[in-house]
């Protein structure tokens, strides 16, 4: 991209990386294999609620790995629950919880990856200065050391790597919000147990939360403004809605809070949009993340950002040449980790080793850990139709209950039930593709709600993207049983009006 | 009054089928002239069942041809049957139920002219059904006889998958999880006891519970099936009868009820007789005394201290499973573990279940079996001398001995050699070209009775696409290459395609390349930071998956080498082999690991559409899943590069 690589001589640094998060740290390591000098800056401004972490950005301390690990506790609470007897266990009934041995242990899982982050860094050879860094002119930055003098550094290409952080309405749009609640910065990490929650948003940070506590058996309510995860395939985010209230969550839909206050039994008391007020014990938002970019001096840099703070690139190069930014500070991208890391290698390549390469942001998979998983690939059935018109697309569904849920009849929290007869869990997955007809049946969105959704999407989402025509499914051979089987024989389409719920059967798989 | 007693219950499961535990035995069927002869009487009995649940039927002296006939008539007389039963119009005899079978007139005459059917499928399991029932949706008329056992172990419709294999083995191995996962229940805040003297677990375990469970779910399963075929009325006709060749186009049984041979004729037929495991009959005391995975499922007493004998992948599922739920079981390796698959792969797999608890006997083979008085709990004692290669001789003692040593076809009473269908002499397996045609024109087999890979959805697929292209015009072939499959160990492995050693052999040491991943998860307790400074294995290709760094899961004592080895190796292993000429096409893919089903399906697809290691190092990975292991591996067996990446997020990387 610059092959005039001896200016950079005049530089401390040949790239200098704002943001110690997946991208930025990819980036750094990958530039650093390629020969370039580098340093990175990483510094954590404390939560409203004053949390700070190490290392290693949202995905490693507040953002994935927790997440997954509570999201892990909580499934195996179903399973404790709802199987383990069945299957012979004598775990007694009602097997409690400890939050604060899900916290220890996530939190020193945490730490451990921190620590090896800081290996990883020196070990590549960059130079990790652990200071908040502010442009002073478009190749300078000024950073201070906890009681040393200002330093400014120079370098010829700049990385901005800062990530997001959850936003809470300020004072005069929802009065005590920003006191009173916490976020997801937050919760992975929380003192005391979060006990009866309010959700606000119904983002997927809103509902993975909402999951993972329900199913450590806190009370949960979501409060949704409009609609669940707005951007996904509909009719698959009713479902992961559907079955989290099948499983105790409860949904306030169309509200939003209006103010809160403190009660004095140091309760949380919510008045909502609708006039109702209630008591909780703990106030999460996720009702989206801002781009942390203010702070850092982009006016020295002559930097220009879009409203809401994100940086609008071409092929991660900003309004200034030198300057690139990855990850979730940038506009119009997916905010997902292995994005920025491929995206940060990606870069680090065109910049240090010649290579042309350029970030490819289409068919990205990504998977939501709600306690039925979504995964998906490709694009929701809505766009599809917007895309190629209705008559064009034929999407196959096929619903089903995993064989070992069935086995032991899961039943639905009492208050999915509407009569002493509908106790039953209903089929928690759901397999649906959405085709093109006039490109002989193309697969162009994959979907997947269901146990291990993550897992089963990954390599579908490889055969998507080398072109998978619905011929292809079907000519594959399932793995007996298996869930993810169920997308080598679907048969029924939106179109034919037949029921696409499985009867009998072994999960995913046809065996008689 | 039984016949009504059952198809009662075969109604009331129609309303409440969930409701399987006050549930008749379904359209299960016994034959009971040769259930003497089954070693062991591990097997629900209808006739038990049918009083127990319904008192008020008729007692009668055997499990008689009444409750056959009924049994037939439930299916094969659709909505007609069940009605003439509820109406208490049905006397009972089997004869009158074969109204459905042999035809509409209702008569079942030995004067009557043969029924003709299009197809004629022995074997009523995965591919046989499948078959069937493809064939009855392309409007031919179909017979399918469910194959009764000659040992007498009788289950129902739906072969060995829904009865004793894939299904029950599944569950089984989902009970085993659970109990795996106490460990990290209790890291991540779930407040289990741990007790002392209760296995790896900690947790008490009810093998009664567990059997009656599965059981439960079998004979669910069992009962959709038979309604499954049910739905295609006259189009299907089910007879539950050891049927044999007369010739190539007629097919004589005996008549359930009755007893008398009768015969009918068929268009084509189609063996799909499937297999059943080997019972070595020249080790004294084995065929009196062991147990096969034809048993396990149903076993009406905990195994105990259990010897699996045998290492492929049904004696390595079984063996994990038990040790799983608090069994103390040994494996007795004759010679290598999971023959055929990838030997990386199958030691990866032998070494966690050691690791887990599960006792490897190699180069050790089964002398003879005695019988003992039966210990302090009450289960058998079984003496067992085991022989290593060596000449050493052994002798232990086992509660449950279970032979796991291959499978061969049922093709001996169907009279193959007087219609001229060949099969390998050793194998008994049929030979049958590529459209699944056997040396007899008109005659094909499918599914674990041919020389193919045996599994389930291979034989279903193989019955759809025979029967697509017997009735349906299809000229698509069966494809038999790239199938995915999984051995539901307690970390599984799933494959597709090649084995680096069958790659090797196929195009060249040099024409291979394989991709491989080592990430070592950073502990930063100092045992583990001890144990990963002087790990000396540069090319095994492990990592942990998040779940389990985060809680650190132990070894059994009896698999540390020292103090400080106390953690369960890396538990996952991703590989990928690939075409150098190629532009490295990807032409095996193999995981170890959790998930490993479902983790590999998909990527099933993908090497089906040629995927090259390109594909998947531009694939972006889901974080933080195992899966996402295969976007980034860049370490080749070749380069002999030591790749410890510092990560711990599992098959991805986070930083």
């Amino acid at each position: 991209m610059d092959s005039e690589m001896d200016g950079a001589e005049r530089y401390d640094y040949d790239l200098i990386v704002i943001g110690g998060g997946s991208g930025g740290m990819a980036c750094a390591k990958e530039s650093a294999m390629q020969g370039a000098k580098v340093a990175l800056f990483d510094f954590v401004k404390p939560s409203t609620q004053g949390t700070k972490w190490g290392l290693g950005g949202t995905c490693v301390n507040v953002g994935c790995v927790p997440k997954k690990l509570m999201h892990y506790g909580a499934l195996l609470g179903g399973k404790l629950h709802h199987d383990a007897a069945k299957y012979g266990w004598q775990v007694g009934k009602d097997v409690k919880h400890d939050w604060a041995t899900l916290v220890q242990t996530v939190q020193n899982h945490v730490k451990s990856l921190n620590f090896s982050y800081r290996s990883g860094l020196r070990v590549a050879n960059v130079t990790y200065i652990n200071a908040l860094a502010k442009f002073t002119s478009p190749h300078h930055i000024t950073y201070t050391l906890k009681g040393k003098e200002p330093t400014t550094v120079s370098g010829h290409y700049f990385l901005i790597a800062t990530g997001g952080r959850p936003q809470i309405p300020p004072e005069s749009e929802v009065p005590g919000a920003l006191e009173l609640s916490i976020t997801s910065d937050d919760i992975f990490s929380l003192k005391r147990p979060p006990g009866k929650t309010l959700v606000v948003g119904a983002s997927y940070i809103a509902l993975e939360c909402a999951g993972f506590l329900t199913e450590l058996g806190f009370p949960v309510t979501v409060a949704v403004r409009s609609i669940l995860l707005r951007g996904f395939d509909r009719q698959c985010s009713e479902k992961v809605g559907e079955m989290m209230f099948n499983l105790g969550t409860r949904f306030k839909m169309q509200v939003t809070p209006k103010r809160m206050s403190k009660t004095p039994d140091g309760q949380v008391e919510v008045a909502f949009s609708n006039g109702d007020v209630e008591a909780f014990d703990t106030v999460l938002y996720a009702t989206g993340r801002h781009a942390d970019t203010k702070g850092l001096g982009l006016d020295k840099a002559g930097l220009k950002t879009a409203a809401n703070g994100k940086f609008e690139c071409v092929h991660e190069q900003t309004n200034v040449p030198h300057i690139f930014a990855v990850g979730d500070v940038l506009f119009g991208k997916p905010e997902l980790t292995p994005v920025a890391i491929q995206a940060g290698e990606i870069l680090a390549r065109r910049l240090f080793a010649q290579s042309e390469a350029r970030m490819d942001y289409e068919n990205v998979p990504t998977t939501i850990f709600t306690p039925f998983e979504y995964g998906c690939v490709g694009i929701s059935e809505e766009i599809a139709i917007e895309r190629y018109g209705e008559n064009d697309i034929e999407t196959y569904l096929f619903e089903f209950m995993p064989l070992e849920l069935a086995a032991a009849h899961r039943e639905k929290h009492p208050q999915a039930c509407t009569s002493e007869m509908d106790v039953d869990l209903p089929p928690p997955c759901l397999a649906k593709l959405v085709c093109v007809s006039s490109l002989g049946e193309r697969v162009m969105g994959f979907h997947y709600v269901g146990q291990n959704a993550g897992e089963m999407t990954q390599g579908f989402a490889l055969a998507v993207r080398l072109g998978a025509k619905k011929h292809d499914f079907d000519t594959l051979v399932g793995i007996h049983p298996t869930d993810a089987e169920s997308f080598t024989a679907m048969t029924v389409t939106r179109g034919s009006g037949e029921s696409w719920v499985a009867t009998g059967g072994c999960g995913g798989g046809k065996c008689g | 009054m039984a016949p009504i007693a059952i198809l009662a219950a075969i109604l009331f499961c129609n309303v409440a089928a969930s409701n399987v535990e006050e549930m008749a035995a379904g359209h299960e069927a016994h034959v009971t002239n040769n259930k003497s002869t089954c070693p062991h009487s591990f097997v629900e009995d209808t006739q038990t069942l049918a009083k127990a649940k319904h008192p008020t039927s008729k007692e009668s002296d055997v499990v008689s041809d009444e409750v056959q006939g009924a049994v037939i008539g439930g299916i094969i007389g659709g909505k007609n049957g069940s009605a003439g039963a509820v109406g208490g119009a049905m006397h009972g005899t089997g004869g009158a139920m074969y109204g459905g079978l042999m035809g509409s007139s209702g008569t079942a005459t030995s004067a009557a002219p043969l029924s003709r059917y299009d197809l004629v499928v022995i074997g009523g399991g995965s591919g046989g059904m499948a078959a069937a029932k493809e064939a009855a949706k392309l409007g031919k008329r179909v017979a399918l006889f469910d194959y009764p056992s000659p040992q007498g172990t009788t289950w129902g419709i739906g072969g060995t998958c829904l009865n004793v294999g894939c299904i029950p083995r599944k569950l089984m191995h989902y009970a085993a999880l659970i109990g795996a996962s106490f460990y990290d229940a209790r890291l991540l805040g779930w407040q289990l006891p741990d007790v002392r003297g209760q296995g790896h677990s900690g947790i008490a375990h009810d093998w009664g519970q567990l059997v009656k469970f599965v059981r439960n779910k079998v004979r669910q399963l069992r009962f959709s099936y038979g309604n499954a075929l049910r739905s295609y009325g006259n189009s299907l006709t089910y007879v539950n009868a050891l049927a044999r060749f007369e010739s190539a186009g007629v097919i004589e049984y005996e008549n359930p009820s009755s007893g008398e041979t009768q015969k009918l004729t068929a268009d084509k037929v189609l063996i799909a007789v499937g297999g059943r495991p080997n019972i070595p009959e020249d080790i004294p005391g084995a065929v009196e005394h062991d147990i096969t995975s034809d048993d396990i499922f149903t076993l009406d007493r905990p195994p105990g201290r259990t010897l699996v004998v045998g290492a492929g992948y049904i004696a390595l599922e079984t063996a994990g499973f038990l040790n799983e739920i608090n069994f103390d079981v040994s494996v007795a390796v004759r010679s290598v573990v999971l023959r055929g698959f990838d030997r990386q792969c199958a030691e990866k797999i032998a070494q966690l279940m050691a690791e887990v608890g599960v006792r490897f006997m190699y180069s050790v083979t089964v002398g003879s079996i005695t019988k003992k008085q039966p210990d302090e709990s009450g289960l058998p004692s079984l003496e067992v001398e085991l022989r290593s290669r060596d000449g050493n001789i052994v002798t232990e003692v086992y509660n449950t001995v279970l032979f796991a040593t291959g499978r061969t076809p049922e093709t001996a009473s169907l009279g193959l050699d007087a219609v001229g269908v060949k099969y390998d002499a050793q194998t008994s397996k049929i030979a049958v070209n590529d459209v699944e045609q056997t040396s007899v024109p008109n005659v094909y087999a499918v599914g674990d009775c041919i020389p193919q890979l045996e599994l389930t959805p291979v034989a279903v697929r193989a019955g759809e696409v025979l029967a697509r292209r017997l009735y349906g015009g299809s000229t698509e072939k069966m494809d038999y290459e790239m199938v995915p499959t999984t051995v539901f160990t307690p970390f599984e492995y799933g494959s597709v395609g090649l084995s680096e050693e069958q790659a090797v052999k196929k195009y060249g040491k040099d024409a291979i390349e394989t991709f491989l991943l080592e990430v070592e998860t950073a502990h930063t307790d100092p045992p583990a930071l001890s144990r990963l400074a002087h790990s000396s294995a540069p090319l095994l290709t492990h990592f942990e998956d998040l779940e389990l760094s985060g809680v650190h899961r132990p070894k059994v004592a009896t698999a540390r080498s020292d103090g400080f080895d106390i953690f369960l190796s890396a538990s996952n292993l991703s590989k990928l082999v690939c075409l150098r000429n190629e532009n490295n096409r990807v032409v095996g893919f193999h995981y170890v690991g959790r998930n490993a089903g479902e983790v590999t399906q998909g990527f099933a697809l993908a090497l089906r559409l040629g995927a090259t290691k390109s594909d998947f190092d531009r694939m972006l990975g889901i974080q933080p899943t195992d899966a996402e292991s295969f976007s980034g591996l860049t370490v080749t067996r070749r380069s002999g590069e030591s790749f410890v990446a510092a990560g711990g997020c599992g098959g991805g990387r986070c930083g």
